[in-house]
């Protein structure tokens, strides 16, 4: 029986389908989580996709920090359940303060729709395990505000525990600059691209994996980070818990 | 008694956070002709009006909105405005400029 991962819709989100494709290519039964309601259904991992939930008034990600879902979607991390936050979901998650820092405007304050390439920095989180050989990933990122930030003290904790999980690199491997590099496309502080929080089980990155899932969208270098993440919910849902019945 | 108060939230970038909008005001002066101008930082101001018992309560209510969902406190700062109290039994009451400014 293959496993059950949530995809949260909240009104606005628009990665929901892509998402839930991409969930359904690598095995998993996708199961949409409506922003209004409370229960899980017991899904086993929960996907916060991309989009411009409550239309991104006031900040990205705020308001959509207090709806009934991301209530339970925070209980049920709290006890240890696999939440990845994409694009308009890391901005949750930061709002939430469920991963560390915040994402300010992009440094160029254009909105960027295009390919990067990122690396995979933790390549044995549950996040990454199935990434593949290292290599920079080629996947696209669609944001307005996606400039990661977190004052000194916090990158150098997140650097020094393995908590940064993708760094935006050139086509050469080498680690995008901060400030007038293309291949860092927002100018996010030491290229960061994508973080986890202390315990390890909820993630976030500004890149799209799931858009770049399938050779005919012009990359497949996603679909590994979207397969590491039904394999480590089916390990969890194997393992019984944190599988919450709510 | 209830009264209602009208407050201004004035919600800015830290000092220190990088703020691009407020580089490409800057950035802009030039085109003006305007000189002189710097350290521009760009944020938003939110008014609303809380029905309360008292100045204490109504100003309660708006810190826990400023601090909770209208700023984020790794970024931004706030402060809080009471603009205008309106009673039910007695005439608006318009505060002087800068009266209720408080952090």
């Amino acid at each position: 029986m293959s496993v059950r991962v949530g995809v949260v819709v909240f009104p606005g989100s628009n990665c929901d389908r892509d998402t839930t494709h991409a969930l359904a290519l690598a095995g998993a039964e996708p199961v949409e989580l409506w922003h209004e309601q409370a229960s899980l259904e017991g899904v086993a991992g929960v996907i916060l996709p991309g989009g411009f939930a409550y239309g991104d008034y006031l900040r990205a990600g705020v308001i959509a920090r207090f709806s009934p879902v991301m209530r339970s979607v925070a209980a049920f991390a709290a006890e240890g359940g696999l939440v990845l936050g994409i694009c308009n979901g890391f901005q949750v998650l930061a709002e939430a303060g469920l991963v560390p820092g915040a994402l300010l405007r992009n440094r160029g304050l254009r909105f960027l729709g295009r390919d990067v390439r990122i690396a995979v920095e933790v390549p044995g989180s549950p996040f990454t395990r199935l990434a593949g050989p290292r290599r920079p990933l080629r996947m696209p990122v669609a944001h307005g505000e996606g400039c990661y930030f977190a004052d000194e003290a916090t990158l150098d904790a997140l650097e020094a525990d393995g908590r940064v999980l993708f760094r935006y690199v050139r086509a050469d491997g080498s680690v995008a600059a901060e400030a007038d590099d293309p291949a860092n496309p927002n100018g996010s502080l030491r290229a960061i691209a994508g973080v986890r929080n202390e315990a390890g089980n909820v993630a976030g990155l500004m890149p799209h994996p799931e858009r770049a899932s399938e050779g005919l969208l012009g990359s497949d270098d996603g679909f590994g980070l979207v397969r590491s993440f039904v394999e480590s919910a089916a390990a969890a849902a194997a393992r019984g818990t944190p599988v919450l019945a709510r | 008694m209830s009264t209602e108060f009208r407050f201004a939230v004035n919600v800015l970038p830290k000092a220190g956070i990088l703020d691009p909008q407020g580089r490409a005001v800057e950035g802009s002066l030039g085109h003006l002709g305007i000189e002189g101008v710097s350290a521009v930082r760009v944020g938003r101001r939110v008014e609303l009006t809380v029905t309360a018992d008292d100045d204490a309560g109504a100003r309660a209510t708006v810190e826990r909105l400023a601090g909770e969902l209208l700023s984020n406190p790794l970024i931004e700062t706030y402060r809080v405005e009471l603009l205008q109290a309106t009673s039910s039994t007695s005439s608006t009451s318009p505060m002087a400029p800068g009266a209720g400014g408080r952090r």
